[in-house]
C-alpha cells in the first residue's frame, strides 16, 4: 500500500476487533490520504459501515444519499464518470438486491468504476432478521459481466481488498461478513493477488473451498481431520470472480471437494465450483455447504449459524459423512 | 426576445428532425421504432443542441462540457436526429439506425465521441446518473450544466424521486430536468394509468418549477434561462405525443410501431403541411 503501516503485524489484532466493516472504514481512511480521487458514499449507514472516523477526518469526502440505494449507486456512477473513485456502502442485500438493476446497468453494462461495498452479509445482522440477511447476494450479481467480486476472509484481508478495489479500473463488489472481534486468519502480512486463491495445508483427501468468515471456520476444523487421519487442503477464495481456476486443477485428484460459504448453495461459491468442475469428465464429488434453502426464524449470529447447520460440529459431520460414502464407493 | 433569423433557423431544424424521424422509422421496417415519444421531444432537443449548448459543449472530448442525458431512452430518435442537425453525426451514420450490431439502436448506447453520453432504456436510470454528474461538477467547480430528459410516464419510477430529493439537498442548481409531458405512456393515457400532479410533486420537493409549451421554441428558451440559485430546475414541457403527424398524435399505438408504405406517405404529407403553417 500506499500506507503499508496498515498491514503491520501489530495492527492485525486492532483490525480484527473492529470487524470487517470497521476494518474497511479504517483502510479507506488510510487510502484516501494518498488517493484524492476517492469519494465515500453511503445510504444513511455512515457509522454502521465503519466510516465514522473517515467522516470526522474528511467530512467533505463523504456523500450521504439517504435511504435510497438505487440512487446511491446511480450517483456513484455519475461521480465515476467524472473521474472520482466512489466507494458506496450499504447492507449487502440492499446493494445486491434492491439496486440489482443499477449494478447491472452501471457496473455491468457501462463498466463504470464504482466500488460497491456490501456489509453485514450472511447472518451478521442477527436480530434485525431475514430482511437484513444477505445470503443471495453473490448469486444475484455473479452473472453480471465486468464485476470483480471480493469476499475477504479476515480483517487484514479486508484492507487488502479495499486497496485492490481501488487499483482495479472497473466495478467491484466487496462482500463483508461477520461481526466485531473477527477471527484472524492472517497473523502476519502476506501476499494478496486478485483472483488468486490462497492455499492452506497440503492434505490430499479433501479440498475445502471457503470464502469470507468460513475460511477461519475451515481452518479450525483442520485438527479434527488430523485426528481422523484425513488430509485436508483449504483454499481461501477471497475473489469469487474472476475465479481461480488453478485451484480446481489442483483439486481434481482429491477424494472430495467441499464448498463452504455463509450464502445460499444456489448461485454462490458452491455453484462457481460446480460450473468449473463440469468442464472435466472425471472429478471428485462436490459437497456444497451453505445456508439452508428456506429462511429460518431470526436470532443472533451464532444462533443463525447453528440454525443453518453451519456450526463447526455440523460442518465437520456433514463432510465426514459424505467423505466416508465416497471412500466406500472407491473400495467397491 | 430571440432574433427572427435564429428562430427561422431553429424551425428548419425541427422540420428536418421530424422528417428524419419518420424516414428512420420507415427504414427500421418490421423492427418498428419509438416514433411518438421522439416526436414530442423535437423542439426540446432542437433548442438544447442548436441553441443552448455551445461549441465547446458539443466538443465531446471536452471533459468539462455541459452534458445532456436522455433518461427516457425511447426518445432516441430525437437525440440522433438532433446530433445530425448540429453536425455531430453524418447522414450515413444516422441511417445505421436500428441496424443489427450498429451504434444507434432503438435506445441509446454509450458512444461519447458520437454524442451519446450514456446508455439508457430502462427507465429511472439516466436522471439519477445525471444528478451524480451534476454533483461532481459542483465538487470540481466545473461551471457547466447537466440536462436530463425524462418522460412523464418515467416519473412513475421511484428512483426518479430518490434523485429529486438528493438534488435539492445538495443544491444542484446546475441540474435541469426536462419532463416531456405528453400525457401518455405505453399503455395509454397517463391520467388513467397513474395520475400524478407532477408540478405539485416537484414544488413539494422545493425545486425551481417552470412550465412551458414543449413545442414553442421561444418558451423553451425562456424556460432554460430561468434559474434560481441553490435549486435544481425542472421544466415541465407540455408536449403532444407524435407531434406533427396526424395519425400519431396522442395515439398510444404510436408509442412503438411499424410505419407502412401508405402511412409513410401520409406522414410526409403531414409534415409538409405543418411546415407550411
Amino acid at each position: 500500500m500506499v500506507n503499508s503501516l496498515i498491514y503491520k503485524k501489530s495492527n492485525i489484532r486492532f483490525l480484527s476487533i473492529l470487524g470487517q466493516r470497521g476494518a474497511f472504514g479504517y483502510a479507506l481512511t488510510e487510502l484516501v490520504k494518498e488517493k484524492s480521487d476517492i469519494i465515500a458514499l453511503t445510504g444513511d449507514l455512515c457509522i454502521t459501515s465503519g466510516l465514522e472516523r473517515f467522516y470526522k477526518k474528511y467530512p467533505d469526502k463523504l456523500i450521504n444519499a439517504g435511504i435510497a440505494e438505487q440512487n446511491l449507486f446511480s450517483i456513484s456512477a455519475g461521480m465515476a464518470t467524472m473521474d472520482y473513485v466512489p466507494f458506496a456502502t450499504t447492507f449487502s442485500n440492499f446493494a445486491a438486491l434492491r439496486s440489482n438493476e443499477q449494478i447491472r446497468h452501471f457496473a455491468g453494462y457501462l463498466n463504470e468504476n464504482i466500488k460497491i461495498v456490501g456489509f453485514g452479509a450472511g447472518f451478521a445482522m442477527g436480530m434485525f432478521g431475514t430482511t437484513h440477511y444477505a445470503i443471495e447476494d453473490i448469486s444475484a450479481i455473479r452473472s453480471i459481466p465486468n464485476l470483480t467480486i471480493f469476499s475477504p476472509a479476515d480483517c487484514l484481508e479486508v484492507a487488502k481488498v479495499t486497496e485492490a478495489a481501488y487499483n482495479i479500473k472497473g466495478p467491484v463488489y466487496i462482500r463483508l461478513t461477520g461481526v466485531m472481534n473477527h477471527p484472524i486468519v492472517y497473523k502476519d502480512n502476506y501476499n494478496f493477488e486478485v483472483g488468486k486463491s490462497i492455499r492452506f495445508f497440503n492434505g490430499k483427501d479433501i479440498a475445502i473451498f471457503a470464502t469470507g468468515i468460513m475460511v477461519s471456520k475451515a481452518i479450525k476444523l483442520k485438527k479434527f481431520f488430523d485426528e481422523s487421519n484425513i488430509g485436508v487442503t483449504i483454499f481461501n477464495i477471497h475473489t469469487i470472480k474472476p475465479f481461480d481456476k488453478t485451484s480446481i486443477l489442483e483439486s481434481l485428484n482429491f477424494k472430495l471437494i467441499v464448498s463452504l460459504e455463509e450464502h445460499s448453495v444456489i448461485g454462490g461459491l458452491g455453484s462457481v465450483i460446480a460450473d468449473n468442475l463440469c468442464n472435466f469428465v472425471e472429478h471428485p464429488k462436490l459437497l456444497k455447504i451453505g445456508t439452508k434453502k428456506e429462511y429460518q426464524k431470526a436470532g443472533d449470529y451464532e444462533y443463525m449459524l447453528n440454525a443453518n447447520d453451519l456450526s463447526n460440529d455440523e460442518i465437520y459431520m456433514k463432510i465426514i459423512e459424505i467423505y466416508n460414502i465416497e471412500g466406500e464407493k472407491e473400495n467397491e | 426576445m430571440i432574433k427572427k433569423s435564429i428562430l427561422n433557423e431553429l424551425n428548419k431544424h425541427s422540420y428536418n428532425m421530424r422528417q428524419n424521424i419518420i424516414e428512420l422509422g420507415y427504414q427500421a421496417g418490421r423492427n418498428g421504432s419509438h416514433q411518438g415519444p421522439a416526436l414530442s421531444l423535437v423542439e426540446i432537443y432542437n433548442v438544447l443542441y442548436n441553441y443552448i449548448l455551445s461549441d465547446s459543449d458539443l466538443n465531446f472530448a471536452n471533459f468539462n462540457r455541459s452534458r445532456v442525458i436522455l433518461s427516457k431512452g425511447h426518445g432516441a430518435l430525437a437525440l440522433y436526429t438532433a446530433l445530425y442537425e448540429c453536425g455531430i453525426l453524418s447522414k450515413s451514420e444516422l441511417f445505421t439506425y436500428e441496424k443489427n450490431g450498429g451504434a444507434f439502436p432503438g435506445q441509446p448506447s454509450k458512444n461519447i465521441l458520437k454524442g451519446i453520453e450514456t446508455s439508457t432504456g430502462s427507465l429511472g436510470i439516466g436522471m439519477p446518473y445525471a444528478t451524480g454528474i451534476a454533483l461532481a461538477y459542483k465538487r470540481r467547480n466545473i461551471d457547466s450544466k447537466v440536462y436530463t430528459i425524462v418522460g412523464d410516464g418515467e416519473c412513475n419510477e421511484g428512483s426518479i424521486w430518490e434523485a429529486v430529493m438528493f438534488a435539492r439537498h445538495y443544491k444542484l442548481d446546475n441540474l435541469t430536468v426536462i419532463v416531456d409531458r405528453n400525457n401518455m405512456q405505453s399503455d395509454g393515457i397517463s391520467k388513467e394509468i397513474l395520475d400524478v400532479n407532477l408540478k405539485n410533486a416537484f414544488l413539494g420537493f422545493d425545486w425551481n418549477v417552470i412550465e412551458s409549451d414543449g413545442h414553442s421554441i421561444e418558451e423553451l428558451i425562456n424556460a432554460f434561462s430561468n434559474n434560481i440559485s441553490g435549486k435544481p430546475k425542472v421544466i415541465i414541457a407540455n408536449t403532444i405525443k407524435g407531434c406533427g403527424v396526424s395519425f400519431m398524435e396522442n395515439s398510444k399505438d404510436w408509442h412503438h410501431n411499424v410505419i407502412t408504405d401508405e402511412l409513410f406517405v401520409q406522414a410526409k404529407k403531414d409534415l409538409e403541411k405543418k411546415s407550411g403553417e
